[in-house]
């Protein structure tokens, strides 16, 4: 080959490159992932082979961190100054989608099939939004403890009720071996409390609100079944099984320095408790306290902006990033759950036998979303607040009564939220 | 007798240093405990938190969490950013609110101090209630830079200097310290000849050290604290001050470490700026009885 062989190749290629790049449109992207350079490195390469792989999209990344990232995205709607691909978090999506920062997200059904269902959001019947993976809450324990203590290992299948759990409690109480018996997180606030907490109440049959028509609270968080949850959730700290406060060091290393016997914590603690030394830790499903068990769901998803001018492209890169290879390689650096059995089989924890898979079944088996309504954002805050105040040992009627009427109100005041 | 009150004279004095020392101790473990555990690993600095351990460099020290922390967020751009926004805000809220306060202290033009009061009137007025309204203003307004006509100043410099500018609270200062100035020297210089601008340039700033220092440290700390303002206007990384960088280093596992190592990395140019100026700031306070 000679030398003007080589230019004339040369000259084609970067001809194409050049006109490949100019015709593909821009779509602009936000993350919440700045900080952490696995998650940020993982999404830049799935947007790397979008954008080489075909000719009508590039995707940009601008990567905000985690804790303002809300906040930046509701001044930038303001602002009118959003971007394309928007990524949300699921129980917040509905409140984006009223809103208008967000519209429907035109994928295929075809795109969506084998995924976890909360992994997938929606808002009046149509896809917002779809997530490459998903969180899930467990029991934390060792081995070590229930054979100790005597007690039944619970499964999915045959999971504790309310008196095997609260036995549980007592007993691991009555040894002396722990400070405290239980840790449901108190160091952690925010969308924790709704999050972690509000399946204990729908696990006693109450709720947030009420999902039948998502126009009141009352009922469901002011009725019998939450009466009895807030009973059950006050004496907690009544009864000293659980701290009322906790530092953010002690949630971090309490259990792992066994300070408690038993820890509801989710899925992204799992190796770093497995790397602490807790050869024996077990992962239990949530108890039964009557109504079912349940755990909370909903984690981060790709949507389309209200004022993208190319949802079709969105939908593009979303079908693109919901490849298998991708969820396990999300996954396998992040350490969350992927929303499809095959993923979850390609990876490290997830797969059958895996360090973590206790957290797949879980999801596939007790997860409900948080209400699924604009107002949430709202309710959640309430409802933190209420769970808070009762552990510090307000009165539990008088306080999910208040909380009734604090959503209510909201509710009224915008309308209905569409609903 | 004489002896009595040297005794009691000597124990006043001791007492009064554990005192002052027992007070400095409160002020100064915060910073030791974030120096030293930011040589530290995750779990031993989380163990050792509630034990007189916290404060000792003892244990696995290292400079990983230095290392770590450079790799997580692009710090150098970061305090680039806060550094340069901070010091430009400082410089031209200086020059500005002394020529405003200027104007109120020695001029007479009328409504002047019905002005004054709303400047300061402003001083009760949070920051969060105009925050909306601000951005959806500063959105909206036209720049003209190297690339020609623009509109709208998001994610920018400018749009972290410019509204912080002038603020009733530095006017207040100047005002306050330029009333206290010898009239006398003005209406010489007046009678000298010396053109309002002249007196403004040669004769009351040379004299306002202290007051500068005071307007410069508590702006610096204003501006190099910035978290709401820049958090709704910067979406580009490019722009992000360092309060908003903090932000990287809460994940769903912190790293503790980081954090502590990242503080401290953005702490010294507070330090440094507050060394700099420490001498005119407490000559200032000593004076007017102003403090931040």
């Amino acid at each position: 080959m000679n030398l003007s062989t080589t230019l004339a190749g040369a000259l084609v290629a970067s001809t194409s490159i050049v006109g490949m790049a100019a015709a593909q449109t821009e779509l602009t992207m936000w993350y919440h992932g700045g900080g952490n350079e696995v998650e940020s490195d993982l999404l830049d390469s799935i947007v790397t082979d979008f954008n080489a792989a075909q000719s009508d999209w590039m995707v940009s990344v601008e990567s905000f961190p985690q804790g303002s990232y809300n906040d930046s995205v509701v001044a930038a709607a303001l602002a009118g100054n959003l971007p394309c691909i928007l990524d949300v978090d699921g129980p917040v999506m509905p409140n984006w989608a009223w809103a208008g920062y967000m519209q429907p997200l035109p994928i295929s059904d075809a795109a969506l099939d084998g995924h976890l269902d909360s992994t997938i959001g929606r808002w009046a019947g149509e896809v917002y939004s779809v997530g490459l993976w998903e969180a899930a809450v467990a029991l934390y324990a060792r081995q070590s403890t229930l054979d100790a203590l005597g007690l039944r290992t619970p499964t999915l299948d045959a999971p504790w009720d309310t008196e095997e759990f609260m036995g549980a409690l007592e007993a691991a109480k009555a040894s002396g071996d722990y400070e405290f018996a239980f840790d449901p997180g108190m160091a952690w606030t925010g969308e924790w409390y709704p999050y972690a907490f509000s399946p204990f109440l729908q696990s006693f049959g109450g709720d947030i609100v009420d999902r039948s028509t998502y126009q009141t609270a009352e009922g469901a968080l002011n009725g019998d079944a939450a009466i009895a949850f807030g009973d059950w959730w006050q004496s907690l700290f009544t009864e000293g099984y659980a701290p009322v406060s906790q530092d953010p060091a002690t949630r971090d290393t309490g259990f792992i320095d066994g300070k408690y016997a038993f820890s509801w914590n989710g899925n992204w603690a799992g190796v770093a408790t497995l790397d602490g030394g807790v050869d024996d830790v077990v992962f239990l499903p949530a108890p039964d306290f009557g109504n079912g068990p349940v755990i909370g769901a909903g984690s981060w998803q790709f949507g389309a902006s209200g004022t993208c001018e190319h949802p079709d492209g969105v939908a593009a890169f979303v079908e693109h990033a919901l490849q298998d290879e991708y969820l396990a390689a999300f996954s396998d650096g992040i350490g969350l759950i992927p929303s499809t059995t095959e993923a979850a089989a390609m990876t490290t924890n997830y797969a059958p036998g895996g360090a973590l898979e206790p957290f797949f079944g879980l999801s596939e088996a007790q997860a409900l979303v948080r209400p699924v309504s604009p107002g949430y954002v709202v309710a959640a805050k309430v409802f933190e607040k209420a769970l808070a105040d009762i552990a510090n040992g307000a009165d539990v009627a008088d306080t999910l009564d208040a909380a009734v009427d604090e959503i209510n109100t909201d509710i009224e005041r915008n309308g209905g939220y569409g609903h | 007798m004489a002896a009595i009150s040297s005794d009691n004279h000597g124990l006043r004095l001791v007492t009064r240093y554990v005192v002052l020392t027992l007070i400095a101790l409160i002020f100064v473990f915060p910073l030791v405990f974030m120096v030293v555990s930011s040589f530290k690993p995750d779990l031993q600095l989380l163990r050792d938190a509630s034990s007189i351990r916290a404060f000792l460099p003892v244990g696995d020290i290292s400079t990983d969490n230095y290392s770590a922390a450079f790799e997580r967020a692009p710090i150098g751009l970061f305090v680039f950013n806060s550094v340069l926004v901070t010091g430009v805000t400082v410089l031209l809220s200086l020059l500005i609110c002394s020529l405003a306060a200027f104007s109120f202290a020695f001029l007479e033009w009328k409504g002047r101090n019905t002005l004054l009061s709303i400047i300061i009137a402003t001083l009760i007025i949070p920051f969060e209630t105009i925050a909306i309204p601000l951005l959806l203003l500063v959105s909206k307004l036209p720049w003209i830079g190297l690339e020609g006509l623009s509109v709208g100043w998001l994610n920018s410099y400018r749009v972290q200097i410019i509204p912080w500018i002038a603020d009733g609270l530095t006017i207040f200062l100047f005002v306050q310290f330029f009333k206290d100035l010898p009239r006398d020297l003005i209406e010489a210089s007046r009678v000298e000849g010396a053109s309002w601008w002249q007196i403004y340039r040669r004769v009351v700033m040379p004299l306002s050290g202290p007051v500068i220092a005071t307007a410069a440290i508590l702006k610096f700390l204003v501006m190099y604290n910035q978290y709401l303002w820049p958090l709704i206007v910067v979406q580009e990384e490019t722009y992000r001050p360092v309060m908003v960088g903090l932000q990287y280093f809460f994940q769903l596992n912190t790293a503790w470490g980081e954090v502590m190592a990242y503080l401290t990395i953005i702490t010294v140019p507070v330090l440094a700026f507050y060394l700099a100026l420490q001498r005119a700031f407490i000559a200032s306070i000593a004076s007017t009885g102003v403090k931040g």
